[in-house]
């Protein structure tokens, strides 16, 4: 117990260890989901209870805490997120990516590299990524152990002859070390290639479907797609209005009652950083 | 169940479990993250011969009462982890979720290896070996793995590279290794290639 008279990372021990087993696990079996029993977590779910039960599993006083949504620190639920691990672990929070040991991340990779020793928690609302073409989760647990994935390359090849291009903007599915099928959860697709042999370990928490999986370290994670019909990774041809970056993943926001937009970086941490410079550098 | 009262006769488990098993899995998901790479704990335990400490603090982190535990390190051994880590001790190697082998390691086609739709209901192995050595012997590959990672482990018996290869062979099915020496301990992952370097 903390001096708050929680317990440290406020789950108990023998929830910890359940989940400490099942992250091994993950960790051994690249991509595949594996069940794990939790008590509740004092979040609704959409609040990203399935990150926070990974995190609070993992973390300890030595660690440095960032917690992002869609990119940024200050949104309302980084804020309760950080705040609670602050309370129940005293750890060490930042909004930098280059200082925190433990990212957790609701729908963005961070822009800065990340680096060997970091671990990138992912909130995950659905672990599945056959769900909406195959709602049995038996058939899909059979096509796993079959890495029977034509039902999803029927899905895109569909998606080509319709549309031109695969119509998937975000949680773009991809194949984990040439075995299993994941969801990248619902990042959009332009981060899909950060995956990819990631320097970090990267760890998926989805907290109604009680699921993990991960994604070691130097791992490869390649999106699908044809050979006639390679994986792009859009952005808005634009540049960010305050850092003037062209290589970040852009949001488009209203700036005025008058229906004004404008870009902006979707990660505050690496806008910010560059507008600083930018300033010093004047 | 705490340090503070031990049983009779019992040395001690951790000094202070909460963060000791913290410390620990960190050890063990880095080592099984970057997989040949050694690990030196911290927080051990006073575990008694012929357990190594390593090999006991990862079994007092990972094992409770839900995980049946098969070991050949003997009634000492076997007291101190029934009343440590609360786990039922079993005698048939593929009725284990851990196995802590201290003498020769079991042939690695006993243990539960899981099943195609659920490989994650396999056993992990905590074997103790008599050193763990950095840049020497094996040359690893496979997921976590930059390049290559060089790891002597001594005291292994012959044909353990070749059993290795059988168990990566039947991915996802396969087990889990564990390494352990002293204080350090390296872990090897069902994925992970072994090549015996001459
Ligand atoms: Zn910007």
């Amino acid at each position: 117990m903390t001096a708050l008279g929680y317990n440290f990372g406020y789950l108990d021990e023998n929830t910890k260890r359940m989940i400490r087993r099942a992250i091994l696990k993950a960790v051994a079996i690249p991509g595949h989901q594996v069940p794990f029993g939790a008590r509740e977590m004092p979040l609704p779910y959409g609040w990203g209870t399935g990150g926070i039960a990974v995190t609070a599993s993992i973390i300890g006083t030595a660690d440095t805490l960032k917690v992002i949504d869609q990119g940024a620190d200050d949104t309302t639920n980084a804020v309760s997120i950080r705040r609670f691990f602050a309370k129940v672990t005293g750890v060490a929070t930042t909004e930098r990516t280059g200082e925190a040991s433990i990212i957790q991340t609701r729908h963005r990779i961070p822009e800065t590299p990340l680096r060997q020793g970091q671990i990138l928690v992912y909130q995950v609302p659905m672990p599945e990524p056959l769900f909406r073409l195959e709602p049995r989760l038996a058939e899909t647990r059979r096509m796993h152990a079959l890495a029977d994935y034509g039902l999803m390359h029927v899905k895109l090849y569909e998606d080509i002859a319709r549309h031109g291009h695969v119509a998937i903007s975000y949680g773009y599915p991809v194949l984990v070390g040439g075995r299993y099928l994941m969801s990248p959860s619902p990042i959009p697709a332009f981060d899909n290639p950060k995956m990819d042999r990631m320097p970090a370990l990267q760890l998926f928490g989805a907290g109604r479907e009680k699921r993990i999986y991960a994604v070691p370290p130097y791992t490869s994670v390649r999106s699908l797609d044809f050979e006639d019909h390679p994986f792009v990774p859009v952005r808005a041809d634009a540049a960010c209005a305050l850092c003037q970056s062209r290589e970040s993943y852009l949001d488009e926001v209203v700036v005025d009652d008058q229906g004004g937009r404008m870009f902006v970086c979707s990660d505050t941490d690496y806008c910010g950083t560059r507008q600083s410079h930018r300033e010093a550098a004047e | 169940m705490t340090a503070a009262d031990p049983s009779p006769g019992l040395t001690p488990g951790f000094a202070a479990p909460v963060p000791a098993a913290q410390s620990c899995f960190r050890a063990l998901l880095e080592a099984m993250s970057r997989p040949g790479l050694i690990q030196t704990l911290t927080a051990l335990p006073e575990a008694p011969a012929p357990l190594a400490p390593a090999a006991a603090a990862a079994i007092l982190t990972l094992a409770d009462a839900d995980t049946p535990v098969w070991t050949d390190a003997g009634p000492a051994a076997e007291a101190w982890l029934r009343f440590h880590a609360g786990c039922p001790l079993v005698a048939d190697p593929a009725a284990a979720s851990f196995l802590l082998a201290t003498a020769s390691p079991p042939d690695l086609a006993l243990p539960d290896a899981g099943t195609e739709e659920e490989p994650h209901r396999s056993a992990t192995l905590v074997l103790q070996v008599a050193a763990l050595e950095a840049g020497a012997g094996w040359t690893l590959s496979g997921p976590g793995i930059e390049t290559t990672h060089r790891l002597h482990a001594a005291g292994l018996p012959a044909g353990f590279a070749a059993a290795w290869a059988a168990n990566a062979a039947r991915f996802p099915r396969g087990v889990d290794l564990v390494l352990c020496a002293g204080d350090s301990l390296a872990a090897l992952p069902r994925t992970t290639r072994l090549e015996e370097t001459r």
